[in-house]
C-alpha cells in the first residue's frame, strides 16, 4: 500500500504552523512532539504507520473552524479522528498532515425523548450515546462490534453498521443533521431534528465520506424506545449451501429478525477453543436474533424454527434464560478476538447478495488452498455483509503481501457476483486501490467532483479512498498552489 | 423525445442545445420550460430476488407494474410512496425514477425509512450526457461516496435516473389502526410521542383536527403478524385508556385510512395552496396556532406523529414568514403564488453554495430541470 511522499516544504514549516495552532487552541490541546504524536500514527489498520506533523484536540466547533482556517491558510493536510479504530486505514496520517482529534468533544448537547433525538458531540463513544438515554429506555440502534470504543465521529465518516443493522439500518439510516466545519472554516448545518431535509440530501453525502468533505463536530441522532425483550436461536448445519439457504427462506416469509449472523467451520472451531460458548462442531452456524414481547418472541421463533427443521439443522437451541442467550452470542462476540488470539488476520467486508453466499463460500474456501492461508467467515448474513478474516503470520517475509493479493481476488469476486468492496469499514487506504473494479472512470470522476465542492484544495484526508494515480492531479493542485 | 435504451438517452442529453423538462409519470407537477424529455421508454424489471429483498428496474417503469410484480410475492416498498394525483389534479402513472427523484416518502417514513433509505443503488445520465453509476444492489455498501441518497430528491436537477435498484420488505400479516378521539392538536401531537416511544413499533401516526365526520381524530397504526398485532393493540389501548379509544382491525378499512393520510385525500379538489411542513413533531402545533389566529388556515393534516404537517391555506399566503423551524415546501398553488413563492424552502447561505457547486458540477451547462428545485 502506498503513501504519497509528505510534502517537505510543510514538514520544513513545521515550528510556524504549530505555532499558529497554539494561538487558536488551549496549551494541551497541540501535540507536536515526536513521542506523543506516535500514538496517533495509526489506527486499527495496524500494517500500516505514519506519525503525523502534529495533533490537535479541539473541544468545540469554534476551535475546530479556527484549527481548519489555520490548515487552511498554511495549505497542511488535515485529516479527522474520532477513536481510530478504522479497520481500513480512514485514520491514517501522512507526516505533512495535522491529525484533528475530536475525542475531547464527548458531550450531550440535547436529548429530546418527546422527539426522539439526541444530539451529541462526535467525539462521543457509540455506546455511550445508548447510555446517555438507557435510563429512559432508549437506544442509538447502529451497533458495530467496536461500540465501546469508536466515537459517532467515525461511525458517520465510515456510515458503520453493526449486528442489528437488518432491522434498524446503518448509521445514515439513524443520522438526522450534522454540524460540520468545512476546510476553509465555515460551519455549516445538514439537516436537524426534523426529519426531511429540504434541499438536495447532502447530509447522505457526508455520512459515509470518509473524514474527506469537512469535520463533523455535532450529531443529530435518532433515538428508539427499547423492545420488551430479545432471545436468539442457534441453528447449526453440515453445509454453508444449506445455511445459505435457510437465510434466503427466513427472509421471504417475512420473518424480520434484528439479526442473522453466520460463522463457519474455521471460525466455530477457533472460537470453541477460545471462548468455550458449547458450540456444536458443524460446518455453518447461524445466530437468529428476534424481538418483542415474550408472545411475540414465540411467534416469530416458531416460524423460524419451523424453517430451519425444514433444512435439517444438525443442531437447533432456543436459549431459555438470558444466561443461555449471552452464551449463544458469546462465541459470535469473541470471534475476532479468537483469531487474533491464533494469528494476525485481515478482517475484509465486500457485501454479496444474499442469494449468492453459497457460492461465494465455496470459491473463498478454494482461493484458500490456492494462496495457502486459512480464512475464517464470520458475518452479517441477513444483509450479504461478509466478514472473511484471513489469517497469516505478520513477522513472516511475504505474507503480508500474500493476504493482501487473496484479499483482493475475495473483493473482486464480492464485486463480480453483483456486491460491491465494503459493506461498513470504509475505504480508507485499503480498498483504494481497488476502487476501480468497481467503478468506471466516471464513476469515480464525479465522486471526486463532489470533494472538489466541499474542498477545493484537496486538503481534506487527500490520500484516501480513491486511487492514488486516479487523485492526482487534483492532489497536485493543492501543493502548486502553496 | 422519449429515449428506449440509456444510450440513446445518453445521446439526446449530449446534443441537447437548452433546457430540457424531465418527464416520468408526469403526476407530481414539476414543469420546466423546456423540451420535453420523457423516461417512459425506459421501462422494466431489471432483476427481482425476493429471498434477497432487492428490485432492479428501469427508472421509467410505472409504480403499478412493481407493486403489482411486488404483490405476487407478499413483498412491497415499505415507504409508502404518495401518489399525487388527487391532490394536484394531475393525471398519468407515477413512474418509480420519479418517486425517486422526488424521495417521496409516506406515513411509515417514521419508522421504516424514507425512499432515500430504501434506495439501494442508481444508473443515471448526467447534464454531459455521461453515464454514472453508483450504489448497487446490495444491502450494505460504503463503498465510495454516496450519491445514492444524493439523487433522491434531487429532482432531475443532477441527472435522469435510468435505472434504480430497491430494497425491499415483506408484507406484515396483520395491521390494526387506533383511532382516539376528541384530541387538540397539541394533545393529539403528544399522544402520538407517547405511541411512538413505546416499544410497540407503530408504523404510522397521523392526526386530522376535523375527520372525515368533522371531528378530530387521531390514527396509530401497527404492522405485524396476527398474534404481535393484537397484543400490541391492547397494549396501546391501555396507554391511553383514558381517552374515547376505536380499534379498527378489517384490513380494506386500514389501509383505506392510511391511504387518506398518504395521498393527502381532506385536500383534495379544494382550491387553497397545499404547504407540506417537516418540523419537529412537538413545535408543529404552535406553527398550526400561529397561522389560524392569521386567519388565512383552511384544513391541516398531520402525519410522521407531528413531524409533517400538510397545510391548506387562502392562495397566495407565504407560510416561510412566520419564523418556521424546519421547512415547507408549496406543494400545490396557483400561477400567481407560484410566481411569487418559491416551491422549496430556500437554503441558507453556506449550504446553498455547496449545493449550487454540486449542481455545476453534475449539469454544467444547467439544462436539467432548471431552477426547480431553486425557483
Ligand atoms: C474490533 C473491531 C470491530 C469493529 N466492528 C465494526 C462493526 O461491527 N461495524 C462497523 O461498521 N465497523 C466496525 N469496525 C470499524 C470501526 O470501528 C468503524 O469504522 C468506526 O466507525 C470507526 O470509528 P472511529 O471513531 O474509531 O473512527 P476513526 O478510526 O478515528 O476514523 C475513521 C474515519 O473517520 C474519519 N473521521 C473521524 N472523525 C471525523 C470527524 N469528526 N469528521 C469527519 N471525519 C471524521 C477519519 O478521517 C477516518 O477516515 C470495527 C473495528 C474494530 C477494531
Amino acid at each position: 500500500m502506498q503513501m504519497p511522499a509528505p510534502d517537505a516544504t510543510i514538514i520544513a514549516r513545521k515550528p510556524r504552523i504549530v505555532a499558529r495552532l497554539r494561538q487558536v487552541l488551549p496549551p494541551d490541546a497541540v501535540i507536536d512532539d515526536p513521542a506523543e504524536t506516535r500514538a496517533y500514527e495509526c489506527d486499527a489498520l495496524t500494517a500500516y504507520r505514519c506519525p503525523p506533523l502534529a495533533a490537535v484536540l479541539p473541544g468545540n466547533t469554534q476551535e475546530v473552524a479556527d484549527v481548519l482556517r489555520v490548515c487552511h491558510e498554511e495549505g497542511v493536510p488535515v485529516v479527522p479522528r474520532g477513536s481510530g479504530t478504522s479497520l481500513a486505514g480512514g485514520a491514517l496520517p501522512t507526516a505533512d498532515s495535522v491529525i484533528l482529534g475530536v475525542a475531547r468533544m464527548n458531550a450531550v448537547l440535547e436529548t429530546d425523548y418527546d422527539n426522539r433525538f439526541i444530539r451529541v458531540q462526535t467525539g462521543r463513544t457509540n455506546l455511550s450515546v445508548t447510555g446517555a438515554v438507557e435510563e429512559n429506555d432508549f437506544f442509538y440502534a447502529p451497533d458495530p462490534s467496536s461500540q465501546l470504543a469508536c466515537a459517532i465521529a467515525g461511525n458517520i465518516a465510515m456510515n458503520s453498521g453493526g449486528a442489528h443493522c437488518l432491522k434498524y439500518g446503518v448509521t445514515t439510516n439513524n443520522l438526522m443533521g450534522v454540524t460540520m466545519v468545512l476546510l476553509d472554516g465555515t460551519v455549516v448545518e445538514l439537516g436537524g431534528a426534523h426529519l426531511d431535509a429540504g434541499g438536495l440530501d447532502l447530509l447522505g453525502v457526508v455520512c459515509g465520506s470518509e473524514g474527506q468533505l469537512g469535520v463533523v463536530t455535532e450529531a443529530t441522532l435518532r433515538i428508539l424506545r427499547k423492545p420488551e425483550g430479545a432471545r436468539p436461536v442457534l441453528i447449526g448445519y453440515d453445509s454453508n449451501e444449506v445455511a445459505g439457504a435457510c437465510v434466503s427462506d427466513i427472509i421471504k416469509a417475512g420473518v424480520l429478525p434484528v439479526a442473522i449472523e453466520f460463522m463457519d467451520a474455521p471460525c466455530i472451531r477457533a472460537t470453541e477453543d477460545f471462548a468455550q460458548a458449547g458450540y456444536p462442531d458443524c460446518e455453518a452456524l447461524l445466530i437468529v436474533e428476534v424481538e418483542g414481547s415474550e408472545a411475540e418472541i414465540a411467534e416469530q421463533l416458531t416460524k423460524i424454527k419451523d424453517i430451519a427443521r425444514r433444512h435439517n439443522p444438525v443442531e437447533l437451541r432456543e436459549a431459555t434464560s438470558d444466561d443461555e442467550a449471552a452464551r449463544i452470542w458469546l462465541g459470535r462476540k469473541a470471534a475476532f478476538g479468537a483469531m487474533g488470539s491464533i494469528n494476525d488476520y485481515m478482517c475484509l467486508d465486500g457485501t454479496i447478495p444474499v442469494s449468492e453466499l453459497p457460492y461465494v463460500l465455496k470459491r473463498i474456501g478454494e482461493m484458500s488452498q490456492e494462496f495457502g492461508l486459512a480464512v475464517a467467515n464470520v458475518f452479517h448474513a441477513g444483509d450479504g455483509n461478509m466478514h472473511p478474516l484471513i489469517l497469516f503470520n505478520a513477522n513472516e517475509p511475504g505474507q503480508l503481501e500474500t493476504c493482501e493479493a487473496f484479499g483482493a481476488e475475495i473483493l473482486k469476486l464480492c464485486v463480480e457476483v453483483g456486491g460491491c468492496l465494503t459493506g461498513e469499514h470504509g475505504v480508507g487506504i485499503e480498498k483504494r486501490d481497488l476502487m476501480t473494479d468497481q467503478y468506471d472512470p466516471a464513476d469515480l470522476e464525479i465522486q471526486m467532483a463532489v470533494k472538489d465542492v466541499f474542498d477545493p484544495g484537496w486538503l481534506l484526508n487527500p490520500a484516501k479512498v480513491f486511487p492514488l494515480e486516479v487523485s492526482q492531479s487534483r492532489r497536485a493542485r493543492q501543493i502548486a498552489a502553496e | 423525445m422519449k429515449p428506449e435504451t440509456e444510450a440513446a438517452l445518453a445521446e439526446m442529453i449530449s446534443a441537447a442545445d437548452g433546457p430540457l423538462f424531465i418527464r416520468g409519470g408526469g403526476s407530481r407537477d414539476v414543469a420546466v420550460a423546456g423540451a420535453v424529455l420523457e423516461t417512459g421508454g425506459l421501462r422494466g424489471i431489471t432483476l427481482y430476488d425476493p429471498g434477497s429483498l432487492t428490485l432492479v428496474v428501469k427508472a421509467g417503469t410505472p409504480l403499478d407494474e412493481i407493486e403489482a410484480a411486488l404483490e405476487a410475492e407478499g413483498q412491497r416498498l415499505a415507504f409508502e410512496p404518495m401518489d399525487h394525483r388527487g391532490l394536484l389534479g394531475t393525471s398519468g402513472a407515477p413512474s418509480i425514477g420519479g418517486v425517486v427523484a422526488g424521495n417521496i416518502s409516506g406515513p411509515r417514513r417514521i419508522q421504516a425509512g424514507a425512499c432515500r433509505d430504501f434506495l439501494l443503488g442508481v444508473r443515471f445520465v448526467d447534464g454531459m450526457g455521461q453515464i454514472i453509476k453508483n450504489g448497487g444492489r446490495v444491502m450494505k455498501n460504503v463503498t465510495g461516496y454516496d450519491l445514492v441518497k444524493l439523487m433522491a430528491g434531487s429532482w432531475g436537477t443532477l441527472g435522469v435516473l435510468t435505472e434504480v435498484s430497491l430494497k425491499v420488505l415483506p408484507k406484515p400479516e396483520a395491521a390494526a389502526c387506533l383511532l382516539i378521539h376528541g384530541l387538540q392538536d397539541a394533545e393529539a401531537v403528544a399522544a402520538m410521542s407517547k405511541a411512538l416511544g413505546s416499544p410497540f413499533d407503530v408504523t404510522g401516526a397521523a392526526h386530522t383536527p376535523s375527520g372525515v365526520d368533522g371531528h378530530p381524530v387521531t390514527m396509530i397504526r401497527i404492522e405485524g403478524f396476527e398474534g404481535s398485532v393484537s397484543y400490541r393493540a391492547k397494549k396501546l389501548r391501555e396507554m391511553f385508556a383514558d381517552r374515547d379509544v376505536r380499534v379498527e382491525t378489517e384490513p380494506a378499512r386500514v389501509s383505506a385510512g392510511w391511504r387518506w393520510v398518504r395521498d393527502v385525500e381532506p385536500m383534495h379538489g379544494s382550491t387553497g395552496d397545499v404547504w407540506r411542513v417537516s418540523m419537529k413533531p412537538s413545535d408543529t402545533p404552535d406553527l398550526v396556532q400561529a397561522l389560524r389566529s392569521e386567519g388565512f388556515v383552511k384544513s391541516v393534516l398531520y402525519d410522521w406523529g407531528g413531524g409533517l404537517v400538510w397545510i391548506e391555506t387562502e392562495p397566495g399566503k407565504d407560510i416561510r414568514t412566520t419564523g418556521l423551524k424546519g421547512h415547507a415546501t408549496l406543494v400545490r398553488a396557483s400561477d400567481a403564488a407560484r410566481a411569487r413563492i418559491a416551491r422549496f424552502q430556500p437554503e441558507l447561505a453556506p449550504v446553498a453554495a455547496l449545493s449550487d457547486g454540486i449542481r455545476c458540477k453534475f449539469d454544467p451547462r444547467g439544462i436539467l430541470n432548471p431552477g426547480v428545485m431553486t425557483q
